[in-house]
């Protein structure tokens, strides 16, 4: 298995009768980070932004939303999520508390 | 491929360690066939509740009383349906598609709660609903906000911050009644009279009954126990009824002590349980025109999907 599996394989989504399944990120202020939500059955881009509104946002949750197709979400393999992110877990010079600074220093 | 280095035990006890250490279970990790098959049936049960839930208020939505109150109710509808798309998306995660779970809903091997299978007779209905049986489902609800599976727990945060406007105004209208002329007052107490027990039959069986509760607990799924969670709903329940002046139609509910709150508790008489399953087992007053009105409208709405897919493989084509 490739360290990167497409999300679709473990997601029921043939979508026979409902359409494709979309992943919905809202926006919940300008300059904030979009965050999943949940999903919508859609035919088409207009219609799942439109079903994300309805279903997502009836009270000002959001000033903007992504969809995204679910089948073209790649995300990391659940059993290879360990050693995926094993290369940044001993490098602790990446961080500032691991350095020392002379007695004095406020602000830094 | 690694997980097949991992022997089931191994898994399961990894899992377990999860479980144990309240780190939410996510749909791509390992999880146990038992645990994956319960939220199944948990998460659609519950998915297809707020559903059906629609119709008993629908029948009110054009003999409201006012403009008011019927913007509200759509509102309320509204978001009951919202809440099923929340939970269907959830319990898709599981890897059953959408379709599956209405078929399973439609041939009879899904459940809903039965609360619905009772007819809404009049407005006063309208406000026992969302006052007992929206509290219900919120007392349940604000507990499964800590369930183990990812997906459930984000659905069910959503849908609390939405619900309690609904049992909001269902109290109002109890309140309105009860502030009105006599007949209001009777209809309000009609209702009460009428509901009370049906929603503490939502919470399910006796603990030691729940063919479900042992791995739901172990397995957190379920953080507190039907018993459990019906004695905090009577006890939040009954001082409301009686601030407004409504009797709970039980003659043996006494105070029996306090809480660690200084609330009071209640004793109460026990549930008619052969009412309980004979409407789990579809005799209840409404089983059969609940399903009939749900296959019908996704019937009818047949032509739509159709259409719509069509619309989507030509626009593929164009785009190809």
């Amino acid at each position: 298995m490739s360290t990167t599996v497409n999300s679709s394989n473990e997601r029921a989504q043939d979508g026979a009768d409902q359409g494709p399944l979309w992943e919905v990120f809202i926006q919940s202020k300008p300059g904030l980070a979009f965050k999943h939500a949940g999903s919508v059955h859609a035919y088409d881009k207009e219609m799942a932004i439109e079903n994300a509104r309805d279903v997502y946002t009836r009270r000002n949750e959001g000033t903007n939303l992504w969809l995204v197709p679910s089948n073209e979400i790649v995300a990391v393999s659940a059993s290879e999520n360990a050693s995926f992110f094993e290369p940044a877990s001993d490098k602790i010079y990446r961080h500032p508390t691991f350095y020392n600074l002379p007695e004095g220093v406020k602000q830094m | 491929m690694k997980e097949t280095l991992l022997d089931e035990a191994t898994l399961l006890a990894e899992f377990e360690a999860k479980i144990d250490a309240e780190i939410k279970i996510e749909p791509r990790d390992w999880m146990p066939d038992a645990y994956r098959k319960h939220l199944i049936r948990q998460i659609s049960q519950h998915a297809h509740s707020e559903v059906i839930g629609m119709q008993p208020e629908g029948n009110w939505i054009t003999r409201a009383p006012s403009l008011r109150s019927k913007k509200i109710l759509l509102a309320k509808i509204q978001d009951e349906g919202g809440h099923g798309l929340y939970l269907y998306s959830a319990a898709e995660t599981l890897g059953v598609s959408r379709d599956q779970y209405i078929q399973w809903l439609h041939e009879g091997k899904a459940k809903y709660a039965s609360v619905f299978n009772y007819p809404t007779l009049n407005w006063a209905d309208i406000g026992a609903i969302g006052w007992l049986v929206d509290g219900a489902a919120i007392t349940n609800q604000v507990s499964l906000q800590r369930t183990s599976y990812g997906p459930y727990s984000r659905a069910m945060v959503r849908i609390c911050k939405e619900e309690s406007f609904h049992q909001r105004q269902g109290y109002e209208i109890m309140w309105k009644m009860m502030e009105g002329t006599k007949d209001q007052q009777r209809m309000a107490q009609d209702a009460i009279n009428r509901w009370w027990w049906p929603a503490l039959m939502m919470f399910g069986p006796h603990d030691s009954d729940s063919a479900h509760t042992g791995n739901a607990m172990k397995w957190k799924i379920k953080r507190e126990t039907n018993d459990r969670l019906r004695e905090k709903f009577i006890n939040k329940t009954v001082p409301q009824a009686e601030l407004i002046g409504l009797k709970v139609p039980d003659a043996n509910l006494k105070v029996s002590g306090t809480d660690s709150f200084g609330e009071p508790t209640y004793d109460h008489s026990d549930i008619n349980w052969e009412e309980f399953w004979q409407v789990v087992n579809g005799n209840g007053p409404c089983n059969e025109q609940r399903l009939e009105h749900h296959v019908k409208a996704h019937q009818d709405g047949k032509w739509v999907r159709e259409c719509a897919k069509a619309f989507q493989n030509n626009n593929d084509s164009i785009n190809r």
